[in-house]
């Protein structure tokens, strides 16, 4: 944390509202960008909301580091009356993560969006993505249990509409937006129903008031059944295992640009708020709250892995492959959570950020392929090396990324998501991890067999490389890929300092 | 602390719950669309009831102006557009991890509800903390005497403008998804040809339901801005005043035609309309901030406030907020719902007398 600390990126008068500028930047850019004239127009302004949330993001992060916690007052009521933006060690890893990734999927929207959105809809589809992005960010920051619910409509309802609109290029994306609107708005009602509770049995909904006042209160079963709820219902919009069905087909028909953000950020924010109720509304030392993480979580974290893994091998579609191994991954990142260590968790946080890292670049890559010749079955991708070496390349640099090869920041997380599991003594644990890595590497082999070793069939469409502009954002994910694993004190300094920040030095015990 | 309850509030909870079990139990058994959707209304003006029961008069309005009101019109205007009955479902297969999923969720309500503090009692949490506070601290802080408007509009005002987001992304998604359809594109070429009749609104048609909606519609528009001025009086706001601004044009359409309402609230207002709600009450809360407060904060709407200055009656600066925060709601929400009613009532070729 210690290089935001020296950091000074904008006047005073800015920094104090940049937690709730992250939010609203977003949303009155949003609703500018309904008038926009042309699609191309409406892409400069979000790619501007983008890069000032990076900016902001930034200067927040800069002062957490300085003053640890910062709280911004919604209508200048304090907590609990009013609504709190509250951003700490936990967050801000989450809110540059986000904007960054933001950022980058904006650079790569401009071509893709072009071509696969209908020209009357880009304005438009542009204030979904803004609201989308908005509504994020407001479930990264906000302290308030309603408020993070209604952040999570928020961004919910604009990831469904974005899903949807993949149907002009195949239909199967509005059954794949419907059930995930289904699923999502159970996932919703129950977090919803879990806030409910909470607030009967504590009459607040400030997360830090709430904490205090449930004090004792842990054989309460209001308190208890508040904690199933809102494990499930978060879980759901995190594609927990068994809760992922939504996943897979989402991320298969919805436009390329929307799988790239939302693969990046939307599972990411969910897990984060999991990880926030668990650590810092609920006690992790509590009974209930370990038997939930050793006899819930961690066993459906490691199906996750194992499951997943294995019916990613078997797709046929790539983007079903990654969406599959996506859901493996939040496996990883769920199991250094319920490990429940200091450990634990920030190996999870660690992973969390890497894996935006290598699925945005690893989804760049494939929409880049699709871009010309709409083509997405892995038999399609024969020969892909030789006609578009670069875009290939970037792809090559994040798939080994993802099945944690060394020289790859992928290999770190696994590393000391490995070493925190073994310390906890749960051997069956490393067993799955290590297993998982073989099966890692048969699916992603398999992409890089058929881009590498084979030859394009006879009369297939030709693979162009990619725009520049999206080869420069993939190659910028791509090189974080490698350059992390060098330098990785960024990532994993903000990962440790969350961690320590929800779990004290005391509660874990094991650095 | 006991509640109590008169044994006749007691006795309405239980046969309005009775009510609610019942016309789930039909809705899931029918197969006429026309039947669910009217249900479906039922069902809310059954809730408005108990929540009346339960002295929550703002979500009793909200759910009978939304619930019972718009969201039938709309379901019916959607309806138009599909068959009036659901096919036979597939031959009943036993699902049983479902109700295993609706078992668990229902055991673990029912594990809950034995710790949960008696209803109504002054010493549960809920009345006894925050609750509590609000009732204390709005007549000094914020002055409404409408506490349910202080807190939705000022002590969480920012969960409002959230909600209204939300309310305006369904609107944007409606016209990425669905579009205002043909007829809207042929809008505009309507506009000042207001003599064309339309072949199935000839002016002996519905005499009788023409003449009487031309009383009431003026008044239901005048009575969603009563609704929304009046709002920190009574129960009501923006929300409610809204959906209730948008009834009177989807009459208006329902019964002149919707070559008339499109002449006369044209989709490309509507449209623009859903956002400057939005940007209106993003806008309340720039101006406090440009005027050295926090993001919403009505005390600084005039200027920084002026230390220990008496405001006597009236507390201006946050009334002026709350008003000016509502007018971006009421925008908003109006525009979406006639949003959404446009968009599924201009994909067919009108509503004949024959579907009714």
């Amino acid at each position: 944390m210690n290089m935001f600390a020296d950091l000074h990126l904008a006047p005073e008068a800015l920094a104090v509202h940049a937690p709730v500028l992250l939010v609203l930047a977003p949303f009155m850019m949003s609703t500018a960008s309904v008038f926009a004239p042309n699609g191309r127009f409406a892409w400069g302004m979000a790619l501007l909301t983008s890069a000032f949330t990076v900016w902001m993001s930034l200067v927040l992060a800069s002062d957490v580091a300085r003053e640890g916690v910062i709280s911004y007052h919604m209508g200048g009521w304090a907590p609990p009356l009013g609504i709190e933006f509250r951003a700490d060690g936990l967050n801000v890893l989450i809110v540059i993560l986000i904007s960054f990734m933001a950022l980058m999927s904006a650079l790569f929207a401009q071509p893709a969006v072009a071509r696969e959105i209908r020209t009357e809809k880009q304005p438009l589809f542009y204030t979904a993505f803004q609201i989308c992005l908005a509504g994020l960010m407001g479930m990264a920051l906000t302290g308030d249990a309603f408020n993070l619910f209604v952040f999570l409509e928020i961004s919910s309802i604009a990831t469904y509409v974005l899903v949807g609109l993949g149907a002009t290029r195949d239909r199967r994306a509005l059954t794949a937006a419907f059930n995930y609107l289904i699923m999502g708005t159970i996932g919703a009602s129950f977090f919803v129903i879990g806030v409910g509770f909470l607030y009967a049995a504590t009459g607040t909904l400030n997360m830090a008031d709430i904490a205090e006042r449930l004090n004792g209160l842990d054989d309460s079963r209001v308190v208890q059944a508040g904690f199933g709820f809102i494990v499930v219902g978060l879980g759901l919009k995190a594609a927990m295992f068994p809760l992922h069905q939504w996943l897979p087909n989402a991320y298969a028909y919805a436009p390329s640009f929307v799988t790239v953000f939302l693969s990046a950020t939307a599972t990411k924010a969910a897990f984060y708020a999991l990880a926030r109720f668990i650590f810092t509304v609920y006690d992790p030392n509590w009974d209930f709250v370990v038997a939930a993480m050793n006899y819930v979580l961690a066993p459906a974290a490691c199906l996750a892995i194992l499951f997943c893994s294995f019916q990613a091998i078997f797709q046929l579609d790539v983007r079903r492959v990654l969406a599959y191994s996506s859901v493996a991954q939040v496996g990883y990142m769920l199991l250094g959570l319920s490990v429940g260590t200091v450990a634990g968790l920030s190996a999870g946080m660690f992973h969390l950020a890497n894996h935006a890292l290598m699925k945005g670049a690893l989804f760049m890559a494939v929409g880049a392929v699709a871009l010309h010749s709409n083509v997405w079955r892995v038999c399609d991708f024969k020969g892909a090396a030789k006609t578009a070496p670069l875009t290939i390349a970037g792809f090559t640099v994040a798939a080994f990324s993802l099945m944690g090869t060394p020289l790859t920041v992928g290999f770190l997380s696994k590393l000391r998501l490995y070493d925190a599991v073994v310390i906890n003594g749960w051997w069956w644990a490393a067993v799955v991890i290590a297993t998982s890595s073989i099966l890692a590497f048969f699916y992603v082999g398999r992409l890089l067999q058929a881009a590498y070793l084979m030859k394009p069939d006879e009369g297939a469409p030709e693979i162009k490389e990619a725009p520049m502009v999206i080869l420069f954002a993939l190659w910028v994910l791509a090189g974080l890929n490698i350059y992390f694993f060098f330098d990785s004190s960024l990532p994993l300094g903000l990962a440790e300092a969350g961690a320590e920040a929800v779990l004290g030095a005391s509660a874990g015990g094991v650095q | 602390m006991e509640a109590h309850f008169s044994p006749s509030v007691l006795i309405a909870n239980i046969v309005l719950m009775a009510m609610l079990g019942v016309i789930t139990i039909a809705i899931i058994r029918l197969r006429s669309l026309f039947a669910i959707v009217m249900l479906g209304g039922v069902y809310s003006l059954v809730s408005a009831a108990w929540f009346q029961a339960m002295d929550a008069v703002d979500v009793s309005f909200t759910e009978a102006a939304v619930g019972a009101g718009i969201s039938t019109t709309l379901f019916l205007a959607a309806m138009l557009l599909t068959v009036r009955t659901a096919k036979p479902s597939k031959p009943i297969k036993k699902r049983w991890a479902p109700l295993a999923v609706v078992l668990a969720t229902g055991a673990a309500l029912v594990y809950a509800s034995v710790d949960l503090p008696v209803f109504g009692s002054a010493e549960a949490p809920a009345n006894a903390h925050v609750g509590k506070a609000y009732i204390e601290a709005t007549p000094s802080d914020v002055g409404t005497p409408n506490i349910v408007t202080a807190v939705l509009a000022s002590y969480r005002g920012f969960d409002t403008f959230g909600e209204t987001v939300v309310v305006f992304a369904a609107g944007v998604a409606v016209i990425l998804l669905i579009g205002f359809g043909e007829r809207a594109r042929a809008a505009s070429d309507w506009r000042g040809k207001d003599e064309e009749q339309d072949e199935n609104f000839s002016d002996d048609s519905h005499l009788i339901l023409r003449v009487v909606s031309k009383f009431l519609i003026p008044l239901i528009a005048i009575f969603a801005f009563y609704v929304h001025f009046h709002g920190e009086y009574s129960p009501g706001g923006g929300f409610q005043a809204g959906v209730i601004f948008a009834v009177a044009v989807m009459l208006y359409a329902l019964i002149f035609g919707l070559k008339a309402a499109m002449t006369a609230f044209p989709p490309v207002w509507a449209r623009a309309g859903a956002a400057i709600g939005v940007a209106i009450y993003g806008m309340t809360g720039i101006i406090c901030m440009i005027n050295g407060g926090d993001f919403l904060d009505y005390d600084y709407i005039f200027g920084p406030p002026v230390e220990g200055a008496h405001h006597g009656h009236h507390n201006w600066p946050q009334i002026t907020g709350i008003i000016g925060v509502e007018v971006g709601v009421v925008v908003a929400v109006a525009c979406v719902m006639i949003t959404a009613f446009y968009a599924f009532a201009g994909r067919v070729p009108e509503i004949r007398d024959e579907d009714w």
